[in-house]
């Protein structure tokens, strides 16, 4: 059974505007086989990064997103029922690891701790998976890289990775770019006039203000392009604020009365 | 012809009728300056002296040209009313008013709600012996008309006549507090009147106001509100300082700008200062340029402000005043036109539309922008270029300032651009050590809370009305907790196998289980497929449940007052003593559970003086030191019940957990000695377990009061048990606890 690898190629370039040298970081890491961890607060970039990186690299992104109920038989796949009795079914991580993609486990502290031990033996020298059900040990293809994702912000102490789990991991650490990159990006992705886009970073960096103050997490870059796209698309700037940046993130009426303010105060 | 009409013979009218009579034939038809003198006639002859007439003649006219001519005779009865009503006294400081409130209410049909109000005043607060004849005049009455206009200029008809209501209802029989309350000397007083103010209220939008600054200023300080009510003379004006930020505690609609923006106008201008502004050495600048430097670094901030949020524009034109320009033509030395001046800049700097007649002026507002053009400017170059202003200004020294629209109501009054550096005297020096000392002084007990009450009667709350004094009571023998732990030892043990078993509480999934209470559909399916693939099949493919995770947090309030001091009938105990074993007993189980849990007691001495002590706090662990104050326990005073509990509640609200217990132990009915209504204190604390109830927290009674059955259910519902065997109590109350939450 051969899996077409280029099905999991990025085939156009996924606009990234680099913070600083993490493209860079991210290629010496590569080149060792090293695997990562992108950690940092929700729409801040972090998928799109490992995306962009895939494309640069040419090599075959795998993106599974984590959930609680994910087992490991759901990672590394599992037999199947069939008429004539039972099929293997390889899962994500298996097929990265024999086409020699990049997987990419996308919130990887959704899933429960044990689940992510097996993710361990391809992560250190060994680079080997073991199917023990099928009685195969697979060995890493010599492009294939781990990196997993999450966000720091909405840690509790049930969800957080074991210290054996970080510890297989290079880092790095994500946050919303600067007031003037932001606008870049925005005003880059979606077409939009410069002004306009620091107009909603701003709203944007209000809402990140008020973060412990009764909101969870701030507007995220991904809300400010939603916004910018619904004003592409001819809505009038208020209203896609609101619907784009306000009313998704908080029940509060006193948040969203501020929010609804800062709009206000931005678009004079 | 009209003085013979009026038929008066005292010089003191005589000297200011003519004056009268001019205003009154300017402001009344023919018919009404008959009708005028009639009634003036009618008050002169009445036997109060001429006060009555006097001020009829001065103020009949005024109020009649607003409310139209019957209102000539509306006075005249309504003071003729109250003259045959033993309130002769309160008849001058009524008509006196009367002029000012027909301004402030504008309508003949509110000027006689108003007249209606004060009658039904009156006549409830004359005192009557033997019910049937009124001979004390209303102690409040003179004050309450006096204070009305000022009262109608805050608050409309309604809010007065609510403010009246509570006056008469809590000072009714205590004439001296009458008539502070009525001359709006008494705090509650004024907390009453706070409540019907209208506009936008601080309180209500503290939080709104805190994001704000947080939000889109990325700053953060106390927010202080000020009443604008109670000075009149000094206007007080926003500022702030190393305090926090002083603010009005309520801000009207204005221009067309609703409250809230005006409070985050003025919060946005402060909050640029603060980005923005510099401290600057003043003291070789003279007052006029200290006004000019304000100005100009004013104009500043509010620029930078709204670069970076531009629709606060609109806000700041529509609150900015536009002074007329036509006044700088006033000669310089019948009156100083500076602050004109200076507005139409601050104006003509703000707005592009506004453009000033005046050459220089427009000449600096050109060169600001040339300044501001450059990037964000700085305090000093808006210093020199102010300072260079008001040399060309026109030198005008007269003290007779022209103020007319010159208010630009948002700024504060600029105290942090000044450095003085010759004031710091070393007097100064020494206050702030005095004030230390105070500071470690009052740091003993924490400062008192204030806690509304529930009055049933007229179902409202009264204000701020007892004071919560919490203090860390003070520590005794440990040892002694431990011994009375030993003493219950083989109760201790029963109630630990129960507690053992109540440990968990929500439902956890076992998996992986070869005998349980369900099939595990995926694990069956699974050994199903790896018994087809001839691999050994899994056997454990059922599941069961256990209970886990427990998220619950206890207050216990015990009742300390004098009545715990009282022996058991047949057990040689005082009920505190069995309190106390009690408590042990509960805390030490709780603390075998692992809940959050605190302890405390209180005990009232007046509405002023709750006492609530704290014995163990929820992050306290269950030590000797807890131990020791729980040793030390002491009984004395009433019991306010419903102050004690919200205080309780107000920490337990800010606990995270699931489920929230407040546990009350007493042993008899709320009461005070100053409240002789013994219902009321019932009410309250009904109520406040219905506040309790709204916040998420449970309340639960037990009492050792055995004819308690008559008012417990009233205050807790069903939420409470009887211990009549006061003896019981040390298992009773763990066994209760155990129950509650199992």
């Amino acid at each position: 059974m051969t899996t077409d690898k280029e099905q999991y190629k990025i085939k156009q370039e996924p606009f990234y505007q680099a913070q600083s040298d993490e493209v860079e970081l991210y290629e010496a890491a590569y080149n060792a086989r090293l695997p990562v961890m992108v950690k940092g607060p929700t729409g801040c970039g972090k998928s799109r990064f490992v995306e962009y990186m895939a494309w640069k690299l040419g090599k075959p992104l795998i993106t599974v997103a984590c959930n609680e109920d994910m087992t490991a038989s759901d990672l590394v796949g599992r037999y199947l029922l069939d008429a004539n009795g039972t099929r293997w079914l390889d899962g994500p991580l298996t097929t990265a690891a024999r086409i020699g993609a990049i997987c990419y486990l996308d919130e990887v502290v959704e899933a429960r701790q044990d689940t992510t031990v097996v993710i361990h033996p391809l992560t250190d020298h060994r680079r080997t998976l073991p199917l023990d059900k099928k009685g195969e040990l697979i060995e890493a293809h010599n492009d294939f890289q781990l990196v997993i994702s999450y966000n720091p912000g909405y840690q509790n102490l049930m969800k957080d990775l074991k210290q054996s789990t970080k510890q297989r991991f290079t880092g790095f650490e994500f946050d919303y770019p600067d007031e003037e990159t932001e606008s870049s990006i925005l005003a880059k992705e979606t077409g939009i006039e410069i002004e306009l886009a620091a107009k909603l970073v701003r709203i944007g960096q209000a809402a990140r203000a008020l973060k412990g103050h009764g909101l969870d997490e701030g507007i995220s870059t991904r809300l400010l392009v939603y916004a910018a796209t619904l004003i592409k698309g001819g809505v009038a700037p208020r209203s896609a604020c609101r619907m784009a940046l306000v009313r998704p993130i908080t029940d509060d009426a006193d948040i969203r009365d501020t929010l609804d303010h800062a709009i206000d105060a931005a678009f004079g | 012809m009209y003085w013979q009409k009026l038929g008066c013979n005292f010089a003191q009218v005589d000297a200011v009728f003519d004056e009268c009579l001019k205003e009154a034939k300017s402001l009344l038809s023919s018919d009404g300056l008959i009708s005028y003198i009639e009634n003036a006639r009618f008050l002169g002859k009445m036997g109060r002296g001429p006060e009555p007439l006097l001020v009829y003649l001065e103020e009949a006219p005024g109020a009649a040209s607003v409310l139209g001519e019957e209102a000539l005779l509306e006075l005249r009865e309504f003071a003729h009313y109250m003259s045959t009503h033993t309130n002769f006294k309160s008849m001058v400081p009524f008509l006196q008013t009367s002029g000012a409130v027909a301004r402030l209410l504008h309508s003949p049909d509110l000027f006689k709600q108003y007249i209606e109000i004060v009658r039904d005043m009156m006549d409830r607060t004359s005192g009557s012996v033997h019910g049937h004849h009124t001979t004390f005049p209303s102690p409040g009455l003179s004050d309450l008309l006096k204070q009305a206009p000022r009262i109608l200029s805050m608050v409309p008809l309604d809010g007065l006549k609510n403010w009246i209501e509570y006056g008469i209802r809590y000072y009714n029989d205590h004439p001296d507090r009458q008539v502070e309350y009525f001359s709006l000397e008494s705090a509650d007083s004024m907390a009453v009147l706070q409540r019907e103010r209208h506009g936008t209220l601080f309180i209500d939008n503290e939080r709104k106001l805190d994001m704000y600054m947080r939000g889109l200023w990325r700053d953060h300080d106390y927010l202080v509100p000020y009443s604008l009510a109670f000075d009149e003379l000094v206007k007080p004006m926003p500022y702030f300082d190393d305090q926090g930020i002083r603010i009005p505690d309520v801000y009207d609609d204005l221009n067309g700008i609703p409250g809230i923006d005006r409070y985050r106008a003025t919060l946005a201008h402060m909050a640029a200062h603060r980005r923005w502004s510099s401290k600057m050495v003043v003291d070789n600048w003279s007052p006029i340029q200290r006004v000019g430097v304000e100005t100009f670094e004013d104009c500043r901030v509010d620029w930078l402000a709204m670069q970076r949020y531009p629709g606060l524009r609109k806000i700041f034109m529509a609150l900015h005043p536009i002074p007329d320009e036509s006044r700088l033509d006033v000669d310089s030395k019948e009156a100083s036109t500076i602050r004109i001046r200076l507005t139409l800049l601050s104006r003509a700097i703000l707005d592009p539309d506004f453009e000033p007649a005046n050459e220089m002026i427009r000449d600096f507002v050109s060169r600001f922008h040339a300044i501001m053009d450059k990037g964000e400017g700085s305090s000093p170059e808006m210093a020199s270029l102010a300072l260079l202003f008001i040399a060309r200004t026109p030198k005008d020294f007269s003290p007779n300032v022209l103020f007319e629209n010159t208010e630009v109501e948002y700024r504060d009054d600029n105290r942090h651009l000044w450095i003085y550096i010759e004031n710091s005297d070393e007097d100064e020096m020494f206050e702030h050590l005095n004030r230390k000392q105070q500071e470690e002084e009052e740091l003993k007990g924490l400062p008192p809370r204030h806690y509304d009450e529930w009055d049933y009667t007229n179902s409202s709350y009264r204000p701020d009305w007892v004071s919560v004094y919490e203090v860390l009571h003070p520590g005794g023998d440990a040892g002694m907790v431990d011994r009375l732990l030993e003493k219950h030892g083989a109760l201790a043990k029963r109630m630990k196998r129960i507690l053992d078993m109540i440990k968990p509480q929500d439902k956890v999934r076992i998996r992986y289980q070869e005998e349980g209470s369900e099939l595990d559909l995926d694990v069956a399916i699974r050994s199903l497929i790896d018994f087809k693939g001839g691999s050994s099949p899994d056997p454990r493919i059922n599941m069961s449940h256990r209970t886990d995770g427990r998220n619950i947090a206890v207050t216990l309030l015990v009742d300390l007052s004098e009545s715990l001091n009282e022996k058991v009938p047949g057990s040689g105990q005082t009920i505190l003593e069995l309190s106390q074993e009690a408590v042990s007993l509960l805390a030490w189980a709780v603390d075998h559970l692992g809940d959050p849990f605190a302890i405390s007691g209180f005990q009232s001495n007046t509405r002023h003086d709750v006492r609530f002590s704290h014995f163990k706090g929820f992050n306290e662990a269950w030590d000797d030191r807890v131990k020791g104050r729980l040793a030390a326990m002491q009984a004395s005073y009433s019991t306010r019940m419903g102050a004690a509990m919200r205080h309780a509640g107000h920490y337990l609200k800010a606990q995270q957990a699931d489920k929230k217990l407040l546990l009350i132990l007493t042993d008899g009915e709320p009461a005070d000695i100053d409240s002789k209504d013994e219902r009321l204190l019932i009410e309250d604390a009904h109520q406040a377990v219905n506040e309790l109830d709204r916040d998420g927290i449970f309340t639960y009674c037990i009492t050792l009061d055995a004819k308690a059955d008559e008012y417990v259910g009233d205050i807790f519902g069903r939420q409470y048990t009887v211990i009549d065997k006061i003896e019981r109590l040390p298992e009773k109350l763990p066994e209760l606890f155990i129950s509650l939450t199992k």
